[in-house]
């Protein structure tokens, strides 16, 4: 279970990148290296070359079941890859837990939002962070800044934070999720489909968001199928296709008919492909 | 839905303060498993005091109260893994196995101290709690089968105890702290003092509670409901007082409030306490919520699963020293639906068997109920066939609005 790609794993040869010197290595927040995940015989992600540099968007695009969720799940410690390795800073480090992955400096935004709906928006809030005084919760405090960070991220319409979550709509669902994440200070926020549910102002808000998140030098990997969006935020895009990635590089090697190509298909004829890339590495 | 975009941006987090009115209701909906169980309740009080004015009697009204500990007592140990949305089916044996042992060690051939009688029962009734959890988790198996087997077992196990005592199908207890947890009284006016300083404190609660909201800026319930809530909680209390305090002995005189009743009390204060005021609590209910959601979180959910197979242990070892108290001793043949009344009376007061949604009063009110339903029947002649349909019914309206709560909370 634990990364250990060595020489017996398929993509041993390729993940020869990993090599010392490797360049995305010492310049970027997060690298992946040759990280593969499988369910059972089904291959869901495929040797993940990637890096994550602080301070900007990085847009994680491809077709529904390209494995975008999965490919962040194992950067978030949901499960541990079934090969490759995670670089933090340079240095390898292995997440098996959420925990782990907190520790980092790392939140997420779930796709399913992983919300309980029989607790309201404060406790949600602060679930497995929960501020204590005299060994007791302090929900005052929690309260307190809850109500704070909604109001900076302008989440006006929910009527009261002691609302049990079951009972909001799907857009302000979405909003706490963000709120929860950006909450706490990260270095890496992930966010998958922050914006699927949410209204047109509500949408701007999160992007405005993601812009000033990335502006505090934290590097933010938001997954979209929103092209305009992912226009307006993204720095750089990382394309994935059946469980690969496909294109990697700054947004402005792409355009809206190179991006839906890429994702469609898996090539594009104008931007230089991955495997390419690979061959004269 | 009715509100356009920009009223709800008006009621945003200004929380302006909404009339008594609705405030009230919204109080009610989030005790909501239990208003309309209390109404019952009242009624049924109501018309068994027609039929037979000994109802509310200071004899049968005390009577009542014993006969619902260990219901109650039974109920809140289930409470804990069924927020989980697990359940215990073995609580009734393990309930046994723990009076036997209290009843062995503290009988005069051990003659062990009470203390530590009482300390080893809780020890054998939470390891054995622990240890099925143990089995659910590591094995990833389904509470109801482990603790069905559990049920079995120690079935097993507490005839082999009370048959190895060479004492008949049962062991009768001589100790007489044990006896007197049950059936031993306060002074009159401790029972007073007792009454009082839980009014006191859980007044003081409430208002200090209030206040530090009000100072933080927060919203605040309207002062009409908590003086209310405090009225109704004292009127119970003189009344409860009032009722313990009168004799009710017909050769010698019996006064007081049994021992009993301040123990349900400390169980429901601590148990309340751990799971609206502490982490384990809040990971307990976020668990039966969503137990991924909860592990996504960075909790250790089958660390809190544990524990609250460890704390339905202690609450049931807790049960069994008064169930021994009440039996006069433990019997190899004991009333094999025990179990059934726990559950009965944790969904019964509004917990629900679908995880994430109870509290520990639920199995007070429940156990409460149970007891009225048995004692009110017997008191107007009515057999058990139709006293026990009579709580299949109630239970079954009572997992009825269980079912429809969560629907209507899942759904929009
Ligand atoms: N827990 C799992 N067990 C087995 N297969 C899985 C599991 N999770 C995902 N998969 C498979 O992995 C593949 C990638 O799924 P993933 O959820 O990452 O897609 P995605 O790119 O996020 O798509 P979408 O845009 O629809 O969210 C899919 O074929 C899916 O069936
Ligand atoms: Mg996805």
């Amino acid at each position: 279970m634990t990364n250990n790609p060595g020489p017996s794993g398929p993509m041993a040869s390729r993940s020869g990148s990993t090599t010392p010197g490797d360049p995305g290595l010492s310049t970027s927040l997060l690298s992946l290296r040759g990280i593969s995940k499988n369910f059972g015989a089904v291959q869901a992600v495929e040797n993940i070359n990637l890096d994550i540099p602080a301070g900007q968007v990085t847009a994680l695009l491809g077709d529904n079941g390209a494995g975008k969720s999965v490919l962040i799940k194992t950067i978030s410690g949901i499960w541990a890859p079934s090969g490759g390795q995670i670089f933090w800073r340079g240095e390898e480090v292995h997440v098996h837990t959420p925990r782990d992955a907190e520790h980092l400096g790392i939140a997420t935004v779930y796709q399913d939002l992983a919300l309980c709906d029989n607790l309201d928006i404060v406790q949600n809030m602060f679930l497995g962070h929960e501020e204590t005084k005299a060994g007791l919760l302090d929900e005052i405090s929690m309260e307190l800044t809850t109500k704070r960070t909604l109001a900076d991220l302008s989440v006006s319409t929910v009527k009261s934070v002691r609302q049990l979550v079951g009972s909001l709509s799907g857009g302000q669902r979405q909003a706490i999720a963000v709120a929860r994440a950006v909450m706490r200070d990260s270095q890496l926020v992930i966010m998958d489909e922050p914006t699927a549910a949410l209204g047109v102002s509500q949408t701007a808000q999160v992007l405005n968001l993601i812009k000033t998140l990335a502006a505090r030098g934290i590097a933010v990997i938001v997954i979209s199928h929103n092209l305009n969006d992912v226009f307006q935020v993204a720095d750089r895009a990382a394309v994935m296709y059946l469980g690969s990635l496909v294109s990697e590089g700054p947004i402005a090697n792409y355009d809206t008919s190179s991006a839906v190509e890429l994702i469609t298909t898996g090539e594009s004829s104008r931007v230089p492909s991955i495997r390419v890339a690979s061959a004269t590495n | 839905m009715s509100l356009s975009p920009e009223d709800s941006l008006e009621h945003q987090l200004s929380d302006a303060h909404p009339g008594a009115l609705s405030q009230i209701r919204k109080l009610w909906r989030g005790d909501s498993g239990m208003v309309p169980i209390v109404l019952g309740l009242v009624i049924l009080v109501i018309y068994f005091q027609v039929r037979n004015s000994v109802f509310l009697s200071s004899g049968n009204v005390t009577n009542l109260f014993v006969q619902a500990t260990v219901f109650i007592l039974l109920g809140m140990a289930e409470i804990w893994l069924l927020l989980l949305g697990d359940i215990d089916l073995s609580v009734g044996y393990v309930m046994g196995v723990g009076s036997a042992i209290s009843v062995i060690l503290v009988d005069h051939q051990f003659h062990w101290p009470w203390y530590a009688a009482f300390a080893l029962t809780l020890f054998v009734t939470t390891a054995i709690a622990t240890l099925q959890g143990l089995i659910v988790i590591v094995f990833r198996l389904p509470s109801f089968i482990v603790t069905l087997a559990g049920l079995l077992f120690w079935e097993g196990m507490l005839i082999n105890l009370v048959d190895h005592q060479g004492t008949g199908g049962s062991i009768s207890n001589e100790n007489k702290i044990l006896y007197n947890l049950v059936n031993g009284n306060f002074t009159t006016v401790f029972t007073w003092i007792f009454v009082i300083a839980v009014v006191l404190f859980m007044a003081q609660t409430m208002v200090r509670a209030d206040r530090r909201r009000r100072a933080s800026g927060l919203v605040t319930r309207p002062f009409g409901v908590m003086v209310f809530k405090v009225a109704a909680l004292a009127a119970a209390g003189i009344a409860l007082a009032l009722l313990f305090n009168a004799n009710r002995g017909t050769f010698i005189v019996l006064k007081g409030m049994p021992y009993a009743i301040p123990i349900d009390f400390a169980v429901l204060a601590a148990g309340s306490l751990i799971l609206t005021k502490t982490k384990a609590g809040r990971y307990i209910y976020a668990i039966g919520g969503n137990s991924e959601a909860a592990r996504r979180s960075g909790i250790n959910v089958n660390r809190y699963r544990l524990l609250a197979f460890a704390l339905t242990g202690l609450t049931t070892g807790i049960a069994s020293l008064l169930y021994a108290s009440r039996l006069g001793g433990i019997s190899d043949n004991i009333d094999s639906s025990l179990v059934l009344y726990a559950v009965a009376s944790a969904v019964i007061g509004g917990t629900s068997l679908f995880g994430g949604r109870g509290r520990m009063i639920h199995a007070v009110i429940g156990g409460i109920v149970i007891a009225t339903i048995y004692n009110g029947m017997a008191l107007i002649s009515i057999g058990p066939a139709t006293q026990y349909m009579a709580i299949a019914l109630v239970l079954l309206a009572a997992v009825t609005i269980d079912s429809l709560a969560r629907r209507g909370s899942t759904s929009s």
